[in-house]
Parts: C-alpha cells; structure tokens; sequence
C-alpha cells in the first residue's frame, strides 16, 4: 500500500509546520487530491491515525478536497473534462491528450490550537 | 484556532530523493531503467534477455523490487555484475518501489564498475506511476495475454514512460490483440513514448530494444559530459 510512505510525509509536514507556528494542536488538516491520482482517502486517514498517535496530530480530520480532471486536446486545444474512458475530445473526438489538472495530491492549510 | 496556508506536495519527499538517487548515479556514470508492468508480463524475462545481449560491452546491475519472494533475484544473479533485492520486510505489501527504497540498494552497489543499472519494480500498472525512483527511462511493459485496452484502463503509467514494450508477440495468434488499437492509444497519451514490439521467448525484437537501451545510454553520457564541461 504506497499510502504508507505518503501518509508518513503528511504527518511529517503537518508536524513541522504546527511546531512552527509553535501549536499544541493540529485539528484538521485540508488537503487538496487530484482526481485521477491513484490514492485512497480512506487509505490515507487510516495510516493517518496509526501514525499520528502521541504527537500534537493526534485525532486530527483529513479533509480532501477532489480536484476534477481536466484534459486538453492535442489536436484543437479543447479542454475539457474526460467522461469516459477513453479520454476523446468532445470536440474533434481527438484521442490525443495531455493531462492539465488531476494528478495533485498537496497540503492545502492546518488548522491547529 | 488558527489556520496556516501550507501548499505543498505531499510527493515532494519522495521526488527530492530521487532527484539525490539521479545526482549519484550521474556522478558514478551509471544509467538507471525503471522497468514496470504488470504481474508476468515478462519484466524478469526482459532483463535477462537484456543483460545476456549488452554483457559483452556493458557491466550490468539489477535491483529486484519483488516484494514476495527472491526468485526473479536468483533468476538474473548468474548473469548481473550485481543484484540488490530489496528489502521489504518492513514494508509489507508495498505495491511500488520508491525512491527511499533504492538510496541504500545504491549504497550497496559497486557504482564505479557498473555502467547500466536495471530495476525491476513490482508488478503494478497503478502505483508505480506515482513514484519515480531517481531512473534516467522509465519503461512499460504489455503483454499479449493483458488485452490491448491497458493503456486505456491505467493510462498514467504509460503517459510518464520514455518506451512501450509490447512483450510476448509469439502469442498473437492465438489472442485477442490488435496492435494497432493499443499503438493508437498510446500515440495519444504519450506521441513521444517509442513502441518495441517483441518476444522474450523468441527473442524476436530483442535487438532493437538493445540498441535503443544503448543509444540512450551514450546520449545521457554525453549530456553528463557536457554538464561538467559547460
Ligand atoms: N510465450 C511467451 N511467454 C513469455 C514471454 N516473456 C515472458 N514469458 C513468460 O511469462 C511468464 C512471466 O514472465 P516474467 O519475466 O517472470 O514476468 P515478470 O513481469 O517478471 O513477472 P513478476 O515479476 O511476477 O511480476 C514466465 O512464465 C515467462 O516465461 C514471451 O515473450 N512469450
Ligand atoms: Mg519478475
Ligand atoms: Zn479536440
């Protein structure tokens, strides 16, 4: 399960940036995950209790908020949000595209006491 | 309560590791292949074929990302100069190898004597997309028996590789696989990707994917040289 490794990162940029801000709580952290990125929320929050435990995170809410696709069009620059499998522009039923937006997974805020 | 901005890539630890994993293996000349599929499509039977047609001109390691077992380590150990597997036992059920994994393998490996290092990531078509490992090319293998709708189905493997390899062609009279269908999708995900179509068990292909690996290899050394140069 790669949210393992992933979920240790947010735990540790969570913890730096509470210690910096010199908070004795972190009470949500918001997150912001592309929709095409192959992570499970569900995944992330359960390797998120385990590993916060005992440190200021503790008990903290993952929120994630999904980014939609948005692909464009090589062909004629369409862009546009894939609805179906294929990935073919609506507008020239072109196949050939590029990924514009998606594929994030970042820290978007704290929110810490 | 407070909120404080952050914006940043949970991703960033693993590429800032990677990047360190390139830097080394630049500085000791060594050309890196992150070689991914899925379960059996031949990703083992391609470093053999590999390392038993360059041995002659190039000194050549393995690093072995198969979680379960050190089979596929002890298949290409008589061939390899060196083979590092990776040690997974305190990662269990890893579905991808990532970039903190091959900072010790490369620790262990005797750089200086070794000109191509090929890594055998873990049979996945999701997770390994995700990861890069500090590889100079980044190759995807499909098989025949997987159908010819895998890019389709997990197109972001196949968006970030530098080549396609359509392995186990021998077989394709007896299933349902157009070429052509499975080369069109990935000219539209990927028009820069080059296509080898080959056979592990007849060897058909083999060569021009050698020469490829070759090809690639002379032209990072140069871009090192010129770096250093400049
Ligand atoms: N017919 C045929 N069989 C092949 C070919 N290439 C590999 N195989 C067979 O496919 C099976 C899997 O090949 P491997 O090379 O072990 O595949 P892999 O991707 O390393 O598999 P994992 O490490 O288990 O994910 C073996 O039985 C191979 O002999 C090919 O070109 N044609
Ligand atoms: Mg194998
Ligand atoms: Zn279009």
């Amino acid at each position: 399960m790669h949210e393992l490794g992933v979920t240790e990162n947010i735990v540790n940029i969570a913890l730096a940036k509470a210690g910096e801000a010199q908070a004795s709580k972190v009470i949500r952290i918001n997150l912001v995950i592309g929709e095409l990125s192959g992570f499970v929320p569900e995944c992330i929050q359960f390797y998120f209790d385990s590993l916060s435990k005992d440190t200021i995170a503790q008990g903290a809410v993952l929120h994630f908020e999904s980014v939609p696709a948005q692909l464009c069009c090589r062909d004629c620059s369409a862009i546009f949000h894939p609805e179906d499998t294929l990935w073919s522009c609506p507008q020239c039923g072109g196949q050939s595209v590029e990924i514009l937006k998606g594929r994030e997974l970042y820290i978007e805020s704290l929110e810490v006491e | 309560m407070k909120k404080i901005e952050v914006i940043q890539n949970v991703l960033e630890a693993n590429e800032s590791i990677a990047k360190r994993n390139q830097q080394l293996l630049d500085k000791h000349k060594v050309f890196a292949i992150n070689i991914m599929s899925a379960p059996g499509a031949g990703k083992t039977s391609l470093i053999l074929h590999t390392m038993s047609r360059l041995r002659a001109k190039l000194n050549i390691a393995v690093i072995e990302g198969d979680v379960a077992s050190t089979v596929d380590a002890e298949k290409v150990q008589n061939v390899a100069k060196a083979v590092i597997q990776i040690n997974t036992q305190n990662m269990p059920e890893s579905c991808s190898l990532m970039a903190a994994m091959i900072e010790p393998a490369l620790k262990e490996l005797p750089l200086d004597d070794i000109e191509l290092l090929l890594i055998e990531n873990v049979g996945n078509l999701i997770c390994p997309s995700e990861f890069t490992l500090g590889e100079h090319k980044r190759v995807v293998i499909s098989s025949l028996p997987e159908g010819d709708d895998k890019p389709i189905k997990y197109p972001l493997i196949f968006i970030d590789a530098h080549a396609v390899i359509i392995n186990k062609m021998d077989l394709l009279p007896y299933v349902d696989f157009d070429i052509a269908t499975f080369r069109h999708s990935i000219a539209g995900l990927n028009p820069k990707a080059e296509i080898f179509q080959l056979s592990c068990k007849t060897g058909e292909g083999i060569e021009k994917w050698c020469s490829w690996v070759l090809k690639q290899l002379e032209t990072n050394a140069k871009t090192i040289e010129a770096s250093h140069t400049s």
